[in-house]
């Protein structure tokens, strides 16, 4: 393969070259000014090219990664399409990127956030990007939680002081020779690391690294009606199929979250109990459509949720048809968040 | 071309793979091996020499088994300041308002075209289009295969998502071709930029997509265009290499040919290098389109919409059977895309078109334009543009009962062989447990000393000092532990793939009628996205690294299964023949004569294995596998730029430590040419 060039035309060859580059680099660039302009290019003005085919009014929604976040997308979004008339187009983000996907405009409204004071620092209080859309209703908690076909056999194991003489029960092949604690997507608020050392616990955080792979791995212990330890939060539709008990760690105070602000690594509480919030994109509420009044208004209980997340998760119907179900079982509390008529 | 094909292209991966590998000469094997011997020793004695020195110096420094602190660098810091003067400056900085908000919105205009073409032809126009195209280019069976992949994924009612994957694919691939073929005329016609743009093209086929999927989405948000452009990263380069490759090795003589009738440096270029380079730049066009599809699930993490989204929503609520109902149109889009453009290139050889004359020449795309017009308005008066909803077929339940139904019965109790858990229980605890610990309590300066000699001892000293460099870069950056980590996962995959690969290739290799078999299950192997199965797998094999190992497994040995069997198929059948009527044994054959001969494919499979066991690394960080993948996973999930770029760039230094001390000598030597 290696045919060196005679030098001439080496020379030749590079001159040729340098001009089909140039030629090539000119065409893309006046390709890309011709399709969009010259002049400066918004960057928070961008849509998705799939959105709004036909000049539909319509709203983009953050979809978690969690089942939760498909039942309050799922029903927003039926509502917006069936009585407001919208087109509604979800996209899936992890939980920190949709805060930027926010600012930016690819999103219009995020719907159950579970608390990040960076971001509302960052996006909310400076530049002003992201508008608070008020609370869900929904109060989302943290916690580590046992089976309870296995507490009700060993009610001491409910607090964590008891945690370590269980320890051996807890072993899997991945934890080696400490118990597991099993952790679940990288994207979740979690103390756990530091918690098992400053509590002295025998344990070994195991990282499902994702909430489908650590769901899969709990309902495989439940069947086979096996101990486990697992990080898990409430509200969550799983509890209906494998009840679990939480694990009474240490209570949470202020000054043990303060603490934790300053040094991660010395969290030694429990989780705090978050009233989970809803954050709109400034410009859409600015726009003041019914849909940005009606998201602000979109507010439900956990009982509410779980029963269309359930219905997602455990029965395998779409988030659409669970959406539908249940606003046909619940027109009343639906009706409640329609915008007023103007 | 070490570290080339990712790509889930079916037979066209050893194609790629082989101008390093099947020009060295088998012939010279053997008394090579024995200089090689010979010179090995010396190269021991004299590492060993410079251990004997260094080591005691280094450790009067430095004690303790770990990478000092002192030598690594924390480039947190200056990443995370990197990120959040993107993020503050984005909606005003010129850098962005002037050029990357226009190649976004360039990216979302045209996209959103073909879509609306798309639409426009409606189901029963995009079905006659693409039937007819195969047609056209690949002949009836091919056409067969596409209009049936077409229906298939109208009846899994997946039709709309299978459009808005299609308009992205076909903008993404066009974008990589330009991007690709550029790259590459620069390289194929100047050896400098050539010898500049290799290490360039290596480092953006090694870096897992999930490390650069961050910093993209940082500069252009979530979306399509962040989506589009990650995806041209990652499928350009073997349209780089391949168009570099069909140019430089024109025939010297045809070109001669043309200087002496005058032309310029231009009408050479197009009128006889780059018809001479048809095949190697069709066979990019495969490798880009193959590469492209494969990142459709991946570039739905960052917004992209369409079948890969389907694919991760179905994941997020556990739910195998719509996972795989939307996967299934990715896997045919592949194999129907794969088919074509292979056909079109084995036919550009042959000359004729096959079909009837009138489907050949300019008039045939005439009549392909206008029959697809006349079946789109038929489509359009019968009024249904989008594939009817009545037509739809659901295979969720019945696929999600199979699953249960599998995890029930090979779980674990399983009479004599235990079940899958105790599987994973066991290979955990005795193959990837003291593996790692074994690696991590390694002294650091011992695994360079180790990593040098093997890379001495199967390549130059250049070989060792990249292999060597790339290790300490680890250390430099500060993630030795979980590096180590990762590698001894690699390499407990790499062995069991190696292993099954070798059996399943020989036995493929030995029988015509088994390779036929074989053939559609690898495919699907290959172009099956990973999250497909990474549910069942956790369910099989308990959360942790045994099942990352198990899916790294089942992504990897399509491509080592073709290798070897493609390999012990090309030895020469007089030497087997001899060998015979010598009265060897089938066996004996195989051993002696079979595998000797075919080394360079055996060593290309091991190569290639390595690739691609690393590719799905960060896959594993998704199921429990924990290390490096995990970190990148993090990183994109968090934004932690500093976090999950750093994972990355070690999950790069692994891939080319492991590719100098897996690639001998004399590919090494054939492809610097």
């Amino acid at each position: 393969m290696a045919r060196t060039t005679h030098p001439s035309r080496a020379a030749r060859t590079t001159r040729t070259r340098k001009a089909t580059v140039v030629g090539a680099a000119l065409a893309a660039g006046a390709l890309t000014l011709s399709l969009s302009g010259c002049g400066a290019a918004d960057m928070t003005k961008q849509a998705s090219p799939y959105a709004a085919v036909g000049g539909a009014k319509s709203v983009t929604l953050q979809l978690g990664t969690w089942v939760g976040t498909q039942a309050n997308v799922g029903v927003a979004k039926y509502i917006l399409e069936n009585e407001l008339g919208y087109r509604v187009d979800t996209v899936q983000v992890d939980e920190q990127p949709a805060w930027d996907a926010l600012s930016q405009g690819r999103v219009d409204a995020i719907l159950e956030d579970w608390g990040h004071p960076e971001e509302v620092q960052r996006y909310v209080k400076e530049k002003k990007t992201i508008t608070p859309g008020g609370d869900l209703g929904v109060i989302g908690h943290i916690g580590w939680f046992v089976p309870k076909y296995w507490a009700d056999k060993h009610p001491d194991v409910t607090d964590w002081k008891n945690l370590n003489k269980y320890a051996d029960e807890l072993r899997t092949a991945e934890s080696g020779k400490k118990g597991q604690l099993l952790d679940g997507s990288p994207s979740y608020v979690t103390n756990d690391k530091a918690l098992v050392k400053n509590l002295g616990l025998n344990f070994d955080v195991v990282f499902a690294g994702s909430e489908a792979a650590q769901i899969t791995q709990i309902k495989q212990f439940a069947k086979q009606k096996k101990p486990f330890l697992t990080y898990w939060y409430e509200p969550q539709w799983l509890f209906n199929e494998v009840p679990m008990v939480e694990v009474k760690l240490p209570k949470y105070t202020e000054e043990c979250a303060a603490k934790g602000v300053e040094d991660p690594q010395s969290i030694d509480c429990a989780y705090p109990s978050t009233p989970l919030q809803k954050y709109l994109n400034t410009d859409f509420v600015k726009s003041g459509s019914d849909a940005a009044e009606f998201l602000k208004k979109f507010k439900w209980s956990k009982e509410d949720q779980n029963e269309v997340s359930e219905m997602i998760a455990s029965d395998g119907l779409s988030a659409d048809e669970a959406a539908k179900r249940w606003a046909d079982k619940h027109p009343d509390a639906w009706k409640a968040w329609l915008p007023k008529k103007k | 071309m070490s570290t080339a094909t990712t790509a889930p292209a079916s037979d066209t991966e050893p194609k790629t793979a082989a101008p390093g590998g099947s020009d060295a000469t088998t012939g010279k094997t053997n008394p090579l091996q024995a200089l090689l011997r010979h010179r090995g020793l010396g190269k021991i004695l004299l590492l060993a020499l410079a251990a004997a020195v260094l080591v005691p110096i280094v450790h009067a420094q430095w004690a303790g088994g770990m990478w000092p602190q002192a030598l690594s660098v924390d480039l947190s810091e200056p990443l995370g300041k990197t990120s959040d003067w993107i993020i503050d400056n984005r909606d005003s900085h010129p850098l962005f308002l002037y050029f990357f908000g226009h190649i976004s919105n360039a990216v979302v205009l045209s996209v959103r075209a073909v879509y609306m073409l798309l639409l426009a032809l409606g189901w029963t126009g995009v079905t006659a289009l693409v039937t007819l195209v195969a047609w056209r280019v690949a002949g009836w069976r091919i056409a067969a295969t596409a209009l049936l992949s077409l229906l298939v994924s109208g009846l899994l009612g997946m039709w709309v998502p299978t459009m808005q994957t299609l308009a992205l694919m076909i903008v993404t691939v066009l974008a990589s071709v330009a991007v690709g073929a550029l790259l590459g005329l620069a390289a194929g016609l100047s050896d400098r930029t050539f010898r500049m743009l290799r290490p360039v093209l290596d480092t953006m086929q090694v870096l897992p997509a999930f490390a650069y999927l961050l910093p993209v989405v940082l500069v252009f948000g979530i979306g399509v265009p962040a989506a589009l452009l990650a995806t041209v990263i990652y499928a350009a380069p073997p349209m780089a290499r391949l168009t570099a490759l069909g140019l430089r090795s024109a025939d010297t003589g045809v070109l001669e040919a043309v200087t002496s009738l005058g032309a310029t440096g231009r009408q050479r270029l197009l009128t006889a290098r780059l018809p001479l380079a048809r095949k190697e730049l069709l066979l990019g066009l495969n490798q880009t389109i193959m590469m492209a599809l494969s990142m459709v699930v991946i570039a739905s993490m960052i917004g992209a919409a369409g079948l890969g989204d389907r694919v991760y929503q179905a994941l997020a609520s556990v739910d195998v059977g719509a996972a795989l109902a939307a996967a299934v149109p990715i896997v045919l889009l592949a194999i129907v895309m794969d088919r074509t453009t292979a056909a079109a290139g084995e036919r550009l050889g042959a000359g004729s078109a096959p079909g009837p004359k009138w489907l050949r020449g300019p008039l045939a795309w005439a009549g392909v334009a206008v029959v697809t017009a006349a079946v789109a308005v038929v489509g359009r008066l019968s009024g249904s543009m989008v594939w009817p909803t009545d037509w739809v077929v659901a295979i969720a339940d019945p696929v999600n009962d199979f699953k249960d139904w599998m995890v029930g019965h090979l779980y674990s109790g399983v009479p004599v062989i235990g079940g899958t858990a105790d599987w994973a229980a066991a290979f955990t605890t005795w193959v990837l447990d003291p593996l790692r610990d074994g690696l991590t309590a390694l002294p650091w300066w011992g695994a360079l000393l180790i990593v040098a000699a093997l890379a001495w001892l199967i390549g130059t000293w250049r070989t060792a000092l990249t292999a060597v460099l790339a290790l300490a870069a680890i250390g430099v950056l500060g993630v030795w532990k979980p590096s180590m980590n990762t590698l001894s996962q690699v390499l407990a995959a790499l062995v069991v793939t190696l292993a099954l690969g070798f059996a399943i290739g020989i036995l493929a290799a030995g029988s015509k009628r088994f390779e036929v078999i074989l053939r559609p299950v690898l495919d699907v192997m290959q172009t099956m996205p990973q999250f497909v199965y990474l549910i069942p797998v956790v369910a099989l094999f308990a959360v942790g690294r045994a099942p990352a190992a198990a899916a790294a497994i089942i992504y990897a040995l399509p491509a080592v299964i073709r290798i070897i069997t493609q390999g012990l198929r090309q030895v020469d059948p007089a030497a087997m023949e001899a060998a015979h009527s010598l009265g060897a044994t089938r066996w004996q054959t195989l051993r002696q004569v079979q595998l000797p001969l075919a080394r360079p494919a055996l060593l290309l499979a091991v190569n290639q294995g390595v690739v691609l066991v690393l590719a799905v690394v960060i896959i594993g960080g998704l199921v429990g596998g924990g290390a490096l993948g995990y970190d990148v996973v993090t990183g994109l999930a968090t934004g932690d730029l500093a976090l999950g770029l750093v994972a990355g760039v070690a999950i790069v230094c692994l891939g080319l430590m492991l590719d100098r001390v897996t690639q001998p000598t004399e590919r090494r030597a054939a492809k610097g040419a």
